[in-house]
């Protein structure tokens, strides 16, 4: 199902460096032609349409057009996604609409604890350092 | 001139890119979960001098399997009994496998989950009438006695949309984005100059700016997932990026952990899962949560029939478990369809219509049905839409509801990896503690030499999908490995202080050879009036065609119903020789070009060493993920034992062996 992008609303993020969909594409999918200030999809058979640049697009530029090798045209799956759920709309081919929201997260964006002053020690046994216990097995082999 | 010879990227390759060399500590490379894993934990052990790169092909909110999010943490243990998850993980992969890694996985894996929930992972739980809450309802954490939503007796469901983003977040955090390198590709790893058998570096370029960067380290850890698009897929069109496994995952981890010699590991094993057809949605959610059964297409529920009953006890003990084998379970799919009794069904309306009607049953009043519905409704269509949104989007398109009608099921194309349920990877130590086996011989054969996880060849780790014999670790325990790596990479460290990592070669004659195909197309460019169309090379999206035709029809593909034999497995390593050869031509005018040929690089090789091991082992050990005609049983008289493999950098020949599979865990019972 490859991502496509509406001319309309694209601005190419304003030339900036960090093109959003171009940023967070896992399969280096995504490119900005800069002449043009439009980014597209150059390689729409390699696309597994994790939706990754549809989420993080700041103009809702991106969409989903499903593979024409196996799904009949006209239905349509597009998220919305905010920092704490994201709500998913499914339009079927014959007109139906289903919403749905879920959760994504129950903590801000930045407040994972890193634990950034734990310091270990002892790098002689197998304990992580967040771990109290280390088992060893009992049920064993004869 | 409107002709069409030139690059079709947006960011042209040039010839001679800048060359920039590093020196590091610890080299991490890959950016899933295993090595945010190792991120995460590595800073805490090491000495505040120490210097650590994490280097990813993506970027790290969105790299990895778990890029489009999870709808399940497939491992959990709970209040489950470690043994017990040794014990299950040995049955479902057939009985090779290395329960010291299995057993320290399990012990290490709920740290991690807890970790994911107390950093903001939605995480369902039970109320206390045992009604299924979602992550973000108030609830006890899983620490402090929430219940978590079972499915099946290891997995327990999320909200998991952005998974990994928020296991990415403290990763981040605790390297410092300032040791962090996103957009380059390592290609290469490269050995020590002067100590035999010693990791001393790696090479990758950039796919955003013409900048080869040269590494030298004393430590590295190899984590960049399984194997995609290496057997032609089942959509040959638009759809083959709707792989199963991220399609972006290319055998780099097998392939230049091999190249440098590190043993490989039940390098045969494959993994072909069942899925909904075409969108590959996942199936897990569907058999246990909602409890759907199957159905072929005279519509018998065939999974619990007699004749099925007398297949698997051609298995045993393997057949005998509650939970049949992941392949068995394909096996006897396979059986109907090869039968002419498909397509298969799951029976999705069956299964939701049941919940509805047992509801009624209670005498829910009608209101509260709807409502029940409404939820029902929703986790359904969740568990595609967190993970496999494409599936959602094939239902739509086909206007799809499940309560009305079944979806067909079908084993997809063969995925190789480590982390899911399967069990190819690399050879590697287990923990140094006394109930790890003490072998005698040469790593290859040996359970523990010092350093947990480390591969054959020193200071070279590997974690996730490059583990291998130690499948069923998914997303948690793969971040689990990569913490367990970290302290180990610190470790080797601390007793390797003196060692200074030299290259063999100068950083510019790596720079031509990571370049070697831009090279090549900018001087045969000229020859012909289509770039992609030139008799002095190819391109990267040929040779995987060609690469995926050859495996699909003589190593055991969708086209022979995952049939092989040893004829037809020594003609596709004769047609993978000259394709090994070829790829020495494949030309790239962008960017993005030349990262797809360095993928296509890996692939062949990590291919190659699949067909190798099927070759040798000469017997069918995971019927219904392949067959060999020519040896057709499970035969565990003669081959109850690991494959290992190893290749010689020096003298570029392969070797293959038998070695012995030693059980941890009582045997009596099996299960």
């Amino acid at each position: 199902m490859p991502s496509y992008v509406d001319p309309s609303k694209c601005d190419g993020c304003k030339g900036g460096d960090k093109t959003a969909c171009m940023y967070i594409c896992p399969n280096d999918l995504m490119v900005l032609n800069k002449e043009e200030m439009r980014a597209y999809n150059q390689e729409p058979d390699a696309c597994w349409e994790c939706y990754s640049c549809v989420k993080i697009c700041p103009q809702g530029a991106i969409f989903v057009r499903g593979y024409n090798d196996f799904v009949p045209m006209g239905g349509q799956v597009h998220p919305m996604r905010s920092s704490d759920s994201i709500m998913w709309t499914v339009k079927f081919r014959n007109g139906n609409m289903k919403r749905f929201k879920f959760p994504i997260r129950t903590t801000a964006e930045g407040a994972a604890n890193a634990y950034p002053a734990l310091k270990c020690t002892n790098l002689d046994d197998e304990l992580l350092s967040t771990e109290k216990q280390l088992p060893a097995p009992t049920m064993v082999a004869k | 001139m409107a002709l069409p010879n030139k690059p079709l990227g947006e960011l042209a390759a040039v010839a001679n890119p800048e060359v920039v060399e590093h020196d590091v500590d610890v080299l991490i490379i890959g950016g899933g979960m295993a090595a945010c894993g190792t991120a995460f934990e590595i800073k805490k052990w090491a000495p505040a001098d120490m210097k650590i790169k994490l280097v990813d092909k993506a970027s790290l909110e969105r790299s990895g399997a778990v890029a489009q999010g999870l709808s399940a943490i497939n491992t959990y243990i709970g209040d489950n009994k470690i043994e017990n998850y040794v014990k299950m993980v040995r049955n479902d992969l057939m009985g090779v496998v290395r329960e010291d890694l299995i057993y320290d996985l399990g012990r290490h894996v709920d740290d991690s989950v807890h970790l994911f929930e107390e950093w903001g992972l939605p995480v369902w739980k039970l109320d206390a009438d045992g009604n299924n809450l979602d992550g973000a309802a108030p609830a006890p954490k899983l620490t402090e006695g929430g219940k978590p939503v079972r499915t099946g007796k290891w997995q327990i469901m999320i909200n998991g949309e952005s998974y990994k983003c928020i296991v990415a977040e403290p990763a981040k955090t605790a390297l410092g984005d300032e040791n962090i390198m996103e957009r380059v590709f390592i290609v290469k790893l490269i050995l020590d100059k002067n100590k035999a058998n010693q990791i001393a570096g790696a090479v990758g370029f950039s796919t955003r700016e013409n900048k080869v960067h040269v590494f030298r380290c004393k430590t590295a850890l190899c984590a960049c997932g399984g194997a995609v698009n290496i057997f032609r897929p089942r959509s040959t069109g638009e759809g083959k990026g709707r792989a199963w496994y991220p399609v972006w995952n290319a055998g780099s981890t097998y392939t230049m952990c091999a190249q440098v010699g590190a043993t490989l590991t039940m390098m045969e094993n494959r993994f072909t899962p069942a899925r909904f057809k075409d969108g590959y949605g996942p199936v897990g959610a569907w058999f246990l949560l909602f409890k759907a059964k199957v159905q072929n297409g005279l519509g018998e529920f065939y999974a619990n029939s007699d004749a099925v009953k007398g297949e698997l006890e051609k298995f045993m003990p393997y057949g005998a478990s509650p939970v049949t084998p992941t392949c068995l379970r394909n096996h006897l799919m396979l059986n109907e369809l090869k039968a002419g009794r498909g397509p298969i069904y799951m029976a999705t309306d069956v299964a939701l219509n049941a919940f509805l009607d047992a509801k009624k049953a209670t005498g829910m009043d009608e209101k509260d049905v709807k409502k029940y519905w409404k939820h029902l409704e929703s986790e359904a269509w969740e568990d595609f839409l967190d993970m496999s949104v494409g599936q959602a989007g094939l239902w739509a398109g086909a206007n799809i509801e499940p309560e009305k009608v079944g979806s067909e099921i079908m084993p997809t194309e063969p995925y190789m990896l480590g982390s899911h349920s399967g069990c190819c990877g690399i050879w590697t130590s287990g923990p140094d503690e006394a109930w790890v086996p003490t072998v005698d011989g040469p790593r290859s054969h040996q359970y523990k030499w010092g350093y947990n996880r480390m591969t054959t060849v020193d200071g070279l780790f590997t974690a996730g999908d490059g583990v291998g014999a130690s499948g069923h670790k998914f997303s948690s325990g793969s971040h689990a490995e990569g913490r367990i790596v970290a302290k180990q990479m610190v470790k080797f460290c601390r007793d390797n202080a003196s060692f200074k990592p030299e290259l063999p070669k100068s950083a510019q004659e790596y720079a031509d050879e990571v370049y070697a195909p831009v090279k090549l197309y900018l001087q045969h460019v000229g020859a012909t009036t289509a770039s992609d169309v030139n008799p002095n090379y190819c391109k990267p999206a040929g040779i995987m065609m060609r690469l995926m035709k050859a495996t699909d029809e003589y190593g055991g593909g969708v086209a022979t119903y995952y049939m092989t034999s040893g004829k037809l497995l020594n003609i596709c390593l004769d047609l993978l020789k000259m394709l090994r050869e070829d790829a020495a031509l494949m030309a790239a005018g962008d960017l993005h070009e030349l990262m797809r040929a360095w993928e296509n690089y890996h692939r062949i090789w990590c291919v190659e060493t699949h067909i190798r091991h099927i070759e040798f082992r000469k017997e069918s050990r995971y019927p219904g993920f392949y067959y060999r005609s020519d040896y057709p049983t499970c035969d565990d008289a003669n081959w109850k034992c690991f494959v290992n493999s190893t290749f010689d950098p020096a003298t570029q020949e392969w070797k293959c062996e038998k070695v012995k599979c030693i059980n941890i865990v009582e045997t009596e019972p099996w299960l």
